[in-house]
């Protein structure tokens, strides 16, 4: 085993470290946005509505991540440029860049896979709290806010946590649109010093200890929140 | 509103009320009318429509047809549809709910909030008390029902007297006119139906209007300033508790009422 070439690349490392942090982050919080409305419209929406937001979903779980990815950075992305005057558009930028086509594909994912957790747990708080809402005089927006979504998150919260550890696993994947994330960084390691397992071993160990950090922050909020009632 | 006179005086009052789940009629033109301090216990056997008949007074349920009105005030309703009426303004059901303090079979408690969270929620996210205040109020309610050393619990570490008494402080906590009871005590233990049953008196005696649909024969006798039998989606016989329950005129009405003595 050969580490020597750690104090060289750290700042590379360090870097791809936040940016694979940055993507996961920034997607699993809009991608939570949208599974929100996703798994309400399934419970309640007009019955298109709902459908979409199902087909929606099946077609998010039912294909690889890696294929989405690619149909967006190089599908989505190649149609851009032929928009007229686009390339002097303060959008320019951005489309031109990968990590908001990886940011996309990975919003979306979480979105598919959590809006159908959280159609699950809309549906699992019993029928009765929400009457009592209503009853109390609340609106329906009230009765989401301040009943029904907190009172599903709670039930989920342990599903939702592994999601989002389930997310920063998939993050490596961006490497493959050129994001020089975490994974990313180790590729190019191997790439400039011919060594193939150390950077794997150290990124592995780096994403085990992200995994450890997200369990215990989520595992902090979960012993804060009252476990479901047994009834 | 023809008689705006008599509605001026009424709580509530129900006028021909019909409701269709489908093709079954379950309430087939039920009147009441509950005047101020009036404690109305609605008896009969199940499926003959006293819960749904108490769940379309706050429209948790939403009648067929005929009129409600809350202390004179008559729901607006849009001409029915697939045999439901909707509101015709959602602004009013919201508001008048504040006055009529529901109380559920199943206690129906937030299982995400504390009892004293439960109890102050509608007052400072409906009637948008200052969170103090409705700290005050909500202890003060908590201490009434016999649960303040209780409320930081959960719902879920209380007994089911507890639990519906904690439901009961959070009706009280709207500070609503009327209050209806829905089977307060039937997913109740034995030993647990008195604790409750003593906090719905203090309630009565204070002269509260209460709507109670119940089983305990014996606390609608003691408690009711009516009573009313439903049978099959009708009144079959009402009055005094004791005209109800030893002058009874209906048949139907002796034999239930001999049947859950």
């Amino acid at each position: 085993m050969d580490w020597s070439w750690i104090p060289e690349y750290s700042d590379r490392l360090i870097s791809g470290f936040w940016l694979t942090l940055q993507l996961l982050l920034m997607s699993a919080t809009m991608g939570f946005m949208l599974a929100i409305p996703i798994g309400l419209v399934q419970n309640t929406g007009p019955k298109w509505l709902s459908m979409i937001a199902r087909g929606f979903c099946t077609t998010i779980r039912g294909t690889p991540l890696l294929i989405q990815l690619w149909l967006i950075y190089y599908g989505v992305g190649s149609l851009f440029p032929d928009i007229d005057g686009i390339r002097e558009s303060f959008l320019w930028p951005y489309l031109r860049a990968a990590f908001p086509y990886a940011v996309t594909a990975f919003t979306l994912s979480v979105a598919g896979y959590t809006g159908e957790i959280m159609r699950g747990a809309f549906a699992g708080v019993p029928k009765g709290e929400l009457e009592a809402a209503r009853a109390m005089g609340m609106s329906p927006f009230k009765v989401l806010v301040r009943i029904w979504l907190p009172r599903a998150v709670q039930n989920v919260f342990p599903t939702l946590a592994g999601e989002f550890v389930l997310t920063l696993k998939a993050t490596p994947l961006a490497a493959t649109i050129t994001i020089y994330e975490l994974f990313g960084r180790s590729t190019e390691i191997r790439q400039d010093t011919f060594r193939v397992y150390e950077p794997l071993l150290l990124v592995a160990g780096i994403y085990i200890l992200m995994t450890a950090v997200i369990v215990v922050i989520f595992r902090w909020f979960e012993n804060r929140i009252p476990k479901p009632s047994i009834a | 509103m023809g008689d705006g006179q008599q509605a001026a005086t009424s709580a509530i009052r129900v006028d021909n009320l019909h409701k269709n789940f489908g093709d079954l009629e379950v309430l087939k033109g039920v009147d009441l009318d509950a005047h101020d301090g009036d404690v109305i216990s609605i008896i009969g056997a199940s499926g003959s429509g006293k819960s749904t008949f108490l769940r379309c007074i706050n429209l948790l349920e939403l009648p067929s047809s005929g009129s409600i009105s809350i202390a004179g005030e008559p729901i607006l309703f849009n001409p029915a549809k697939k045999g439901e009426m909707h509101p015709a303004d959602r602004k009013q059901i919201q508001r008048l709910r504040t006055n009529l303090g529901m109380v559920f079979q199943s206690f129906n408690l937030w299982g995400h909030m504390t009892v004293l969270q439960n109890v102050m929620e509608a007052p400072v996210h409906v009637l948008g008390q200052s969170k103090a205040e409705a700290r005050e109020k909500s202890e003060a309610m908590l201490h009434r029902v016999g649960l303040y050393e209780k409320k930081d619990q959960y719902p879920a570490f209380l007994s089911g007297g507890q639990q519906q008494r904690a439901a009961i402080a959070r009706a009280l906590a709207l500070e609503p006119q009327a209050m209806l009871f829905d089977e307060p005590t039937s997913a109740l233990d034995p030993e647990l139906v008195g604790e409750v049953l003593k906090v719905i008196r203090g309630i009565a005696d204070e002269g509260r209007t209460l709507i109670l649909v119940t089983h305990e024969m014996a606390f609608a006798k003691d408690v009711s300033s009516k009573v009313v039998f439903l049978h099959q989606g009708l009144v079959e016989e009402e009055g005094t508790p004791d005209q109800v329950f030893n002058q009874t005129k209906s048949e139907r009405c002796k034999a239930f009422v001999k049947s859950v003595h």
